[in-house]
């Protein structure tokens, strides 16, 4: 009797609380917006990824978890730009890009399952992956090259495996943490009038207690021994709500500076915190993951001033008027139409041109047909992007030159600053490059010290 | 039927204490070592390999370990996640460190130094009981969250706290296709389960049991309580350590400190507590819930052809994940163990119950 009436309740309730959670992701703005109607919209646009003429793109995204606000919009960029190739220029040289997408909750072990999942689908295997988690790209940099399957890791990801000798399958395009940490040096150094003019100066640096937070930390020390600046790092376990004694310390120590080196709902808490122990926001920058809006908004008038790198700010292109009028307008957009032109919609979207390009490139040699990740990784390795191939592709501004080499898998070793005026983020400073004469010493050792340990050789651009 | 000691005359005390006394049993383990060997490795697909059986079987060896404690103890830890990670990074270290050991060498090593660590915290055991020992084992998961993460030596000084493992060689043979991993664990696996099945059946399992069901009259009737629990912790944390260096080397191949958080400790107690305290076969059975239904119900829209969102299948995920944890817990509080054991029961019944 006991039992039976378990079995019933539970026969009543889970249905109910299926039902209860369709309604709720319903409002949720990170649901792809495939409305039942639109089906018909959809033909060419969404292709099956059984499709034996289509290249298989893989998408690890993370719409739920404690980094959802921040990965939705990147998703929603990435899958958007692959939809808009389909939609407007019926795909990649006339080969229709299929994907899917899997979920990783930001998890290192979910996104490895991801790989796993989606490495052998499509005609072809994956193109490429852009494992959007420094830390799950730690973990599928040691796949990759025996799957052989290229990674790019748009401005994140292993500092040293811009070495494409030791590295020749990762691709951290458009600058790396050392990368951005040396730009926010060098940023520093010029509103103080010179490099020099750091010494004796107090630079604490907050960061994300995961692999993504220690990156910038030898560049950093490097850079404190050069210049005589005194270092503080100041851990903040993830996911970063708890941050009340990170702040006391600043509170304490008085840094002149604060770099915030956050992901997710870490980014606002901090800036709240800042404001709580009155450290002034326009003193603290942030890595360019800890620079768009959902990281400001939550903190409202206490985030103005608040300026971080940035690899692509906030702001529209004749590509996002495509992607309104392709997808949008015939309800086949990936998120909200207000969320299209945000930071990190930009980013999943310049992500994805990057991808598509290289793919392009890789068509110009193997031919227009579906590829395998071996031959899209030559097309990324030869990746030239001109000016005027971005004025067609309409991102102008919004992407920039960049060519690769076996040698130099980042291509572009500058940023800008963008800061939060209440409304939105404008550049507030020109183009700073790093200082290459620090970084590369830095990556040939680490590199070569990856290699030894991993038994990989170092030359593998000289074959 | 099928499934009926009728007949099976024990003659000899030792066929009487036979792990298997009874025939069926025999055939049946027969059949999934057969299958375990033989039939996966023939059909499987690599994905099946790398995301399901490896974890699974890596898994199933922690939740033995965790349920020799937990289970057959009595002893409720938190700290299986530390026990992994130290086996883990102890392994680790030995391999950078002594690169002539071979690396089997080194995981049962990685094992040793958690089985230290192991005993160490589990000296707090012999004061405090139940829910409070599970308090002072989640300090150890802490402390050992925070020295991978803060003491640089132990990840070799690698600038991102992140580690990258070595080729695991042995003699020559180099285990880097998933089939290889796969023989590697399931090996593991075979033998771990032999000697825990031996060791609760004997001597110091009686002991763990006796200290688990009512400590004081074990004392009374002449076990040592220090002895008792400390080797329990022991074995325990042995069996995690070796768990967690095949979790980094054959599984994850690269890992951070947050690989081996308090959400596998909590993972790997809930895979005892669902597979059956104190049953052998219970861990493995968890181990494959625990790690299977997530990926199972992750998966079933699109084999189901229904469109929707990554993210609304995930929300699915875990309501159904959870109403199904609660489902079983309320159907059969002792664990998926249990109602296998019942099942074998009917079936010996059957198909005339009366």
């Amino acid at each position: 009797m006991n039992h039976s009436l378990l079995f019933r309740a539970l026969l009543i309730c889970v249905p109910l609380a299926i039902g209860g959670c369709g309604q709720d992701s319903g409002t949720d703005t990170s649901t792809s917006g495939e409305a039942p109607g639109s089906q018909s919209n959809a033909e060419g646009v969404i292709v099956d990824v059984s499709d034996p003429n289509a290249q298989f793109v893989p998408v690890l995204s993370y719409r739920t978890g404690a980094y959802a606000p921040n990965g939705a919009p990147v998703a929603n960029g990435f899958t958007d730009y692959l939809k808009l190739i389909n939609a407007r220029d019926g795909g990649i040289n006339g080969v229709k890009i299929s994907f899917e997408e899997c979920e990783t909750a930001y998890s290192t072990s979910r996104s490895i399952e991801c790989y796993e999942r989606l490495k052998g689908q499509g005609p072809t295997g994956a193109a490429v992956f852009n494992p959007m988690s420094t830390g799950a790209t730690f973990a599928i940099t040691e796949k990759a090259p025996v799957d052989k399957i290229p990674l790019i890791t748009m401005g994140y990801g292993r500092s040293e495996s811009r070495n494409g000798g030791v590295f020749p399958w990762n691709f951290p395009i458009y600058g790396t943490y050392w990368t951005a940490a040396d730009v926010l040096i060098t940023h520093l150094g010029n509103i103080n009038g010179g490099l020099n003019n750091l010494k004796g100066k107090k630079i604490a640096l907050v960061y994300h207690d995961s692999p993504f937070g220690k990156e910038p930390i030898p560049l950093l020390k490097k850079r404190a021994s050069m210049l005589g600046f005194e270092l503080l790092s100041i851990p903040v376990t993830h996911p970063g709500v708890e941050q009340k004694s990170a702040w006391i310390q600043i509170r304490k120590q008085k840094p002149d500076y604060v770099l915030l080196w956050g992901w997710g709902v870490m980014n606002s808490t901090a800036i709240k915190e800042a404001a709580g122990v009155r450290y002034p926001r326009d003193q603290m920058f942030g890595i360019w993951w800890a620079g768009s809006e959902p990281d400001v908004r939550p903190a409202g008038a206490d985030a103005v001033g608040y300026q971080a790198v940035s690899m692509i700010s906030s702001g529209q292109a004749r590509v996002h008027e495509d992607a309104l009028s392709y997808l949008y307008d015939n309800g086949l957009g990936s998120g909200d139409r207000d969320g299209v032109g945000e930071v990190l919609y930009n980013v999943g979207l310049l992500n994805a041109a990057l991808v598509v390009e290289s793919i392009r490139a890789a068509q110009s040699k193997y031919g227009k047909k579906p590829l395998t990740g071996e031959e899209v990784r030559w097309g990324i390795e030869n990746l030239n992007i001109s000016e005027e191939a971005i004025e067609a592709l309409g991102l102008t501004g919004y992407m920039y030159p960049v060519s690769l080499s076996c040698s130099d898998h980042e291509g572009k070793r500058a940023a800008r600053l963008h800061r939060w005026n209440g409304e939105s983020w404008d550049y507030s400073t020109d183009w700073i490059s790093a200082d290459d004469s620090v970084i590369q010493p830095m990556v040939k050792s680490a590199s070569d010290t990856y290699a030894k340990e991993a038994g990989i050789p170092t030359n593998a651009c000289d074959s | 039927m099928f499934y009926r000691e009728a007949g099976q005359f024990k003659t000899s005390y030792k066929a009487d204490q036979a792990v298997f006394p009874i025939f069926q049993d025999k055939i049946f383990v027969a059949i999934w070592l057969f299958i375990g060997f033989v039939v996966v490795p023939m059909l499987a697909s690599e994905y099946m390999f790398r995301a399901i059986f490896i974890p699974v079987i890596i898994m199933a060896l922690a939740a033995i370990g965790l349920n020799l404690l937990v289970g057959y103890c009595g002893q409720v830890s938190l700290g299986s996640g530390a026990f992994m990670a130290v086996g883990a990074y102890a392994a680790y270290n030995f391999m950078i460190r002594v690169p002539e050991l071979n690396p089997l060498i080194c995981f049962l090593l990685g094992g040793l130094s958690a089985t230290v660590v192991g005993v160490i915290f589990g000296i707090p055991s012999l004061r405090i009981k139940g829910f409070y020992l599970a308090v002072a084992t989640l300090a150890l998961q802490f402390f050992t969250d925070w020295t991978f993460s803060r003491i640089d030596w132990f990840t070799n000084y690698t600038p991102s706290g992140s580690i990258a493992v070595q080729p695991i060689e042995v003699l020559g043979l180099v285990f880097d296709s998933p089939i290889r991993k796969y023989f590697l664990c399931l090996v593991f696996l075979v033998i771990f389960t032999i000697i825990g099945k031996n060791i609760v059946r004997g001597r110091i399992g009686r002991a763990w049991m006796a200290t688990r069901d009512m400590d004081v009259a074990a004392e009374i009737i002449g076990i040592r309580p220090v002895y008792a629990k400390l080797s329990a912790f022991a074995v325990s944390s042995f069996f995690i350590g070796v768990a967690g260096a095949l979790w980094a080397y054959v599984h994850l191949g690269s890992w951070e400190p947050l690989a081996f958080d308090i959400n596998l400790s909590f993972s790997i107690l809930f895979m005892v507590i669902i597979g059956g305290l104190g049953s052998i076969v219970g861990g493995m059975l968890g181990a494959a819930f625990i790690t299977l239904l997530p990926l199972f119900l992750n998966q079933l829209p699109v084999w189901l052809g229904i469109n929707i969102s990554t993210a609304m299948i995930s929300h699915l995920e875990f309501m159904i994940f959870g109403a199904l944890i609660i489902f079983f817990l309320a159907v059969e509080p002792l664990g998926l163990a249990r109602i296998w054991q019942i099942t074998k029961e009917k079936l010996r019944l059957w198909p005339f119950p009366h």
